[in-house]
């Protein structure tokens, strides 16, 4: 095989492996392409893919091209880089696989994603879309496979087809190489071969013929013959025989004493031992050719004519007419009985021209000179000199007859595969040769070519499996995705038809409670006998209950479903904690416990956040250490985040600095509000990020309160403790048995917190008691906003300024919350641990000036030891009594502290020992109360008749618009105003109410509804106030000299919008609208009051 | 004395109508204004508003929320029979026999028209009718109790003019 041939072989295979690779990248960037179409545009991606891989086919390719120059003729290098390629291949298909995948992935990914940013009513669009989307690529994801499994399995055909194809190519490449070698090799020494007999035909003829006499004779000629054989290999012999005319006959045979002898012609193939001496003599012929000289191996045949021999004879004519070595076909030659040839050399008496004709040399003749080649010994010797003798067998044929070939050498012939013929040249033209070559064995079955293509199949078919398997297990993700996606939406849907659910059939359960509640009030307001009257009170009990549960469940519900929006209002935590244990303050009074509040000084007045929630918090917490306390305290503190945090550090704690002020030995074990111990509240802090900086921005104006709440009942159990703020998960289920409740309050309490930026925790000791803390992020309100309730304290609180009072308490905490009380009341307070102290307090206060007279007194009845609890009504009877004695100095009021109404403390006031009974817990309208009594003796109900002439007094005479498309609102609120003195004008539409408040005009207010036709209240208010501001204008520029203005300088009528909702954003765009507030319709007084009082203070 | 009788009378009219519980059939009904009297505490005020200086004010407060109300209702009835209903326009009438009934303290009424803007928003015409129907049942019954009402009214204002 030649190189370049093989190179052709190379870049064929070549090209057809870069046509597939592109075919199969073609298929890849289509699906790549597609995938784009529908799904991310990963351009980047499909860069890196590809970039890699083309350079891969290029050098593998030129691989190839070097094996293949290297080793020529070899197929192994070609399969070795076609394997290459195929794993190429395999690993391209592999890495785009995986590609594709980490894209479908990406896809779905960024599908769930949408899914979950879009509103739910595109997610069902989305999920129509989803299903078609996912069949649709996953058939055309099968499509392929099909294809790559149709390729793969076309592939490993065409490999085995191509790996064979080149097996026999080289098998007969292989045999014709060998064949024309042998045959080249036989035909050189053949020629070689005949070369020498011309020359010994030469030398024949020179010393022969041309000397007189020969210089040879038999003799000679053997002997040179003999010598020179190994020149000759090939011959067995050679002869010399004279031309010898019948004219000449006679003569010669008596010069050389022998008659020419004929040749056994008849039966030449029988007979096979040839004597000279039993031939017969040559008949009579024209002319002889008798041989005289011969080579030892051919000694018989002299004097044998060569004449009388058919092939000879045929030998010899044609030899001497062409001047040329001839050959005989193939006979059995005499004696060797082995197939043979004989070469015949004419000699000719003188130098022939080149184109002498035949009849000249005819003339010329001398003689001839012939050589026998044994064919079969030929080349038999031949292929013994060559390698690979075995594989092939050579058959030589004479082919001169084309009819009927003569096989000159060589097995019978066996009908293999491969032939391959070459020709033989031996000089002869008129002689024909072939040479034709077989493989002695048939080709074996190309292993390597099924091995590889099996192979390929194989791995064709285990991808396909492993793709197969793969689009199995994507379909299968996906719709396990798609039923995923709808069970999350059914889901939600089913939380949010829970969510619903628990509000709706809450509120639906809470109207007809509120009528049951409402007819067992009336119920109890009638005639009842005891008996009836305890049924009653039991079932109103139960239905508070049940209402509050359900409003907890709403709560819950509202929380959960992200409905709950926190307000934000102003309002005092004071109060709202005065609320909180008023509410308390009867449970409390029975269980005996001791319940107090203590607010930090640094806690600003006025706080804006979500009054209502903060007090939903706190009431959940003081109501749940209600139930689980059975005797101690329940003692809520509040303070500053900051506060607490700077002490935390340090490990001084500014509350118990505080409460460890007045303490001595004599007092009760602990230092709590009363002497049980309880749990270490900090920890339940600790976690806590207290600072209210927690943006730096409105450092100034937020503030992060901290509150606790501590209780010396049961405590939570250790293991219970993890999950108490769980949603209906109580400690214990008996807790449920012994102490009631769902146990949804702590789990409200928290989402609440959670809600207000704050955080809760808690520590408890089960046999101590429980402390939970939380914190809250308010805004920093402004003391400075009006308000009737605070007015009326406040009134309150100025008339006890600079009072001053004198606390007597064991416990110091205790004493430190009736300071802080007091405090709030304006009153300064001093604090004495044990009576004596406080009597000599008292004395001291008395005897040295008027200024720092003490004006009240107020003891504690509980806590203290033994000893002083049954001294304590005699001791009170001593101050009594020496107070009789001073009668000229007023003396202080004395009032004592009690926890529970028990073991007769009206003894004491009915006694006059004190001046009243405070019942604890303390708060702020309450000691109000009591002390208004004590000190001024009852002024209670002036305040309460204050308000009603106030407004009367605010809106006498005014010349009221009232705007209401309404008739009977428009009478209702006409008559409600013109109660309070007003004078009342109404109109009926917005438009009306325009050409009303044209100023100038003279109405001081103008109330407006909203919802008007044609124009309504929002409407009319922007009409007004742009007219309004152009006077104005107008007025500022001087333009205007009407007389009735001269007197206003300024144009703005109040208007107040009338609505029945009472929704904040409403609110908002009245004020937008420029109108300077609301009242609620049907009016309310105090409403109605408040809102008019902004414009007719003055 | 017969003055004083009257004025009991009219009271214990007043009272009863503060207390005649809504006796719905249907149950959703019911939930809402089980526990409700024909009227709440807007009529107290109302009450309150009337004085010597002002003698027929209930009465004309009253008589006004009648008109008003049945031409209301008559333009509802009409709107709602139509093939094409105008909610928005239906929405405005609701809202006016709202504020009518709200100033006068005829809280049922002012709840039916709760459920019917309700119905009207969801522009639910079965609710609509139904709703219309319930504000029928309870403006004919506040309105007889009122036309009582009325008449005792009058009767102690001809008593008490005469007197004087």
């Amino acid at each position: 095989m030649s190189p370049s041939r093989a190179v052709d072989y190379c870049q064929e295979a070549m090209d057809l492996e870069g046509e597939k690779l592109e075919k199969k990248h073609g298929w890849l960037m289509g699906s790549l392409e597609t995938e784009d179409q529908c799904l991310v545009q990963d351009d980047q991606s499909l860069d890196k893919f590809e970039i890699p891989s083309l350079p891969d086919e290029e050098t593998s390719g030129k691989d190839m091209f070097r094996t293949q120059d290297s080793k020529l003729g070899s197929c192994e290098g070609l399969l070795a880089s076609f394997m290459n390629g195929c794993w190429y291949a395999v690993v391209g298909l592999t890495v785009c696989w995986k590609i594709f995948n980490f894209q479908e992935k990406v896809g779905i990914n960024l599908k769930w994603k949408q899914d979950q940013e879009q509103p739910q009513s595109l997610q069902q669009v989305q999920k129509q879309q989803l299903q078609p989307q996912g069949s649709r690529s996953g058939k055309w994801r099968k499509k392929l496979l099909i294809l790559f499994l149709v390729m793969g399995v076309a592939g490993s055909f065409w490999l085995f087809w191509f790996m064979n194809k080149n097996t026999v190519l080289w098998r007969k490449e292989t045999l014709d190489n060998m064949c024309d070698e042998r045959a080249r090799m036989l035909q050189d020494q053949f020629n070689v071969s005949m070369n020498h007999v011309h020359a010994l035909a030469i030398l024949v003829s020179t010393f022969h013929h041309g000397k007189n006499p020969s210089a040879i004779d038999q003799k000679t000629f053997a002997e040179y013959t003999e010598r020179t054989a190994f020149e000759r290999p090939l011959t067995s012999g050679v002869a010399y025989a004279l031309k010898v005319l019948h004219s000449e006959r006679e003569h010669f045979e008596k010069e050389h004493g022998w008659v020419i002898k004929k040749m056994g012609t008849e039966d030449q193939s029988m007979v096979r031992d040839y004597t000279p001496e039993e031939l017969d003599p040559s008949p009579v012929k024209e002319e002889y050719a008798p041989v005289i000289f011969c080579q030892e191996t051919v000694s018989h045949i002299v004097s044998i004519d060569m004449m009388s021999g058919k092939e000879d004879h045929e030998n010899i004519l044609r030899a001497r007419a062409t001047g040329k070595g001839v050959l005989t076909s193939p006979f059995k030659l005499l004696k060797s009985n082995h197939l043979g040839v004989v070469l015949t050399y004419a000699i000719y008496n003188t130098e022939l021209p080149q184109d002498a004709t035949s009849q000249q040399r005819i003339d010329a003749t001398e003689g001839y000179l012939g050589a026998s080649y044994d064919f079969p010994l030929l080349v038999e010797k031949l292929l013994h000199q060559l390698a690979s003798k075995q594989t092939i067998v050579v058959n030589v044929f004479d082919t001169t007859n084309q009819s009927a070939p003569i096989s000159m050498y060589g097995p019978i012939v066996t009908d293999t595969d491969l032939l391959h013929i070459s020709n033989l040249d031996f000089g002869d033209p008129l002689r024909k040769h072939e040479m034709h070559c077989r493989f002695k064995q048939k080709s074996p079955p190309p292993w390597t070519a099924i091995m590889s293509s099996i192979g390929v199949l194989v791995i064709t078919l285990l991808l396909a499996h492993i793709f197969h398997a793969a689009i199995n297990r994507i379909a299968k993700v996906e719709d396990d995705f798609r039923w995923m996606m709808e069970l999350k939406v059914r889901a939600e849907a089913a939380d949010v038809a829970k969510s619903q659910f628990l509000a709706t059939v809450s509120h639906e359960i809470r109207t007809p409670m509120n009528g049951v509640l409402g007819m067992l009030q009336m119920l109890m307001d009638t005639d009842l006998d005891a008996n009836q009257l305890d049924y009653a009170e039991t079932a109103h009990a139960s239905g508070k209950d049940l209402i509050s549960l359900i409003n907890q469940v709403l709560d819950q519900a509202k929380i959960e479903s992200g409905s709950l929006e926190l307000e934000a209002v102003q309002f005092d935590p004071r109060v709202v904690l005065d609320n909180v244990l008023s509410l308390f303050s009867g449970k409390s009074h029975d269980k005996g416990i001791e319940l107090a509040v203590y607010i930090s000084d640094r806690v600003p007045e006025m706080v804006i956040g979500d009054a209502v929630r903060f007090r939903q918090i706190i009431t959940n917490l003081v109501g749940n250490s209600v139930k689980f306390t059975e005797e101690g305290h329940i003692f809520v503190s509040v303070h500053v985040g900051d506060e607490v945090m700077n002490t935390q550090g340090t490990d001084d704690d500014n509350l118990n600095k505080r409460r460890g002020l007045v303490k001595n030995g004599l007092g009760p074990p602990y230092n709590t509000l009363s002497g049980f111990p309880v749990v270490d509240r900090r920890k339940s802090w600790e976690k806590f990020k207290l600072a209210s900086s927690g943006s730096v921005v409105y450092d100034h104006e937020q503030i992060r309160l901290l509150m606790t709440v501590e209780d010396t009942g049961v405590g939570i159990p250790r293991d219970a403790q993890s999950r108490i703020f769980m949603p209906f998960m109580q400690a214990d289920s008996s807790t449920s048995r012994t102490y009631g409740g769902t146990g949804i309050g702590l789990s409200i309490s928290k989402c609440l917190v959670r809600m207000m930026d704050g955080e809760i925790g808690f520590v408890s000791e089960p046999g101590i008691g429980t402390t939970f803390s939380f914190t809250v992020a308010f805004t920093k309100g402004q003391t400075s906003s009006f308000d009737t309730k605070r007015y009326q304290i406040e009134s309150a609180i100025s008339e006890f300024q600079g009072l001053r009072g004198l606390v007597v308490d064991a416990i110091s905490v205790r004493a430190e919350v009736a300071r802080y009380h007091l405090c709030r009341l304006g009153i300064s307070v001093d604090t004495a641990n044990n009576l004596k102290s406080a009597w000599s307090h008292i004395q001291n206060c008395c005897a040295t000036s008027a200024t720092t007279r003490l004006d009240m007194v107020l003891i504690d009845h509980d806590g203290w030891d033994g000893e002083t609890t049954l001294a304590l009504p005699q001791l009170l009877k001593e101050l009594r009594q020496s107070e009789k004695d001073i009668v000229s100095k007023k003396w202080p009021k004395i009032f004592l502290l009690a926890t529970s109404r028990s073991n007769g403390l009206d003894k004491f006031k009915s006694a006059g020992l004190v001046d009243d009974v405070i019942m604890k817990p303390l708060r702020l309208s309450m000691l109000v109360t009591c002390f208004q009594q004590a000190l001024t003796g009852g002024t209670k109900k002036q305040q309460d008749r204050r308000k009603p002439s106030f407004l009367q007094d605010l809106l006498r005479g005014r010349h009221i618009l009232v705007v209401d498309d309404n008739v009977v609102n428009r009478r209702v609120a006409a008559g409600a105003l013109k109660k309070y003195g007003a004078k009342v004008t109404c109109v009926e539409s917005g438009k009306d109410s325009l050409a009303m408040l044209r100023p100038p005009h003279d109405f001081d207010a103008c109330f407006m509804d909203l919802q008007m036709p044609e124009m309504d209240g929002f409407e009319a208010t922007r009409q007004i106030r742009c007219m309004e501001s152009e006077l104005n204008n107008q007025i500022e520029l001087g333009e205007v000299s009407d007389t009735s203005s001269s007197n206003v300088k300024h144009w703005h009528v109040p208007i107040l919008a009338m609505t029945a909702d009472v929704v904040q954003a409403r609110h908002e765009k009245c004020i937008q609208c420029g109108m300077d507030g609301y009242v609620s319709k049907p009016f309310e007084e105090d409403q109605l009051y408040r809102a008019v009082m902004q414009f007719f203070e003055s | 004395m017969a003055l004083d009788l009257l004025k009991q009378q009219r009271d214990g009219l007043i009272f009863s109508m503060y207390n005649e519980v809504f006796a719905a059939v249907d149950l959703c009904v019911l939930f809402h204004f089980v526990a409700l009297g024909l009227l709440d505490q807007q009529f107290d005020q109302l009450l309150a508003l009337q004085d010597a200086d002002s003698p027929g004010f209930i009465e004309e407060v009253i008589k006004l929320f009648c008109q008003e109300s049945e031409r209301t209702l008559g333009e509802l009835s009409k709107h709602l029979s139509q093939p094409v209903v105008d909610y928005t326009k239906i929405d405005a009438y609701v809202h006016q026999l709202k504020g009518s009934s709200a100033s006068v303290g005829a809280q049922l009424v002012k709840l039916a028209c709760m459920n019917f803007r309700q119905a009207c928003e969801e522009n639910d015409k079965e609710g609509c009718m139904l709703a219309l129907n319930m504000i029928n049942n309870e403006y004919y019954r506040i309105r007889s109790k009122f036309e009582t009402m009325i008449q005792l009214e009058q009767r102690i204002l001809a008593y008490s003019t005469k007197h004087q």
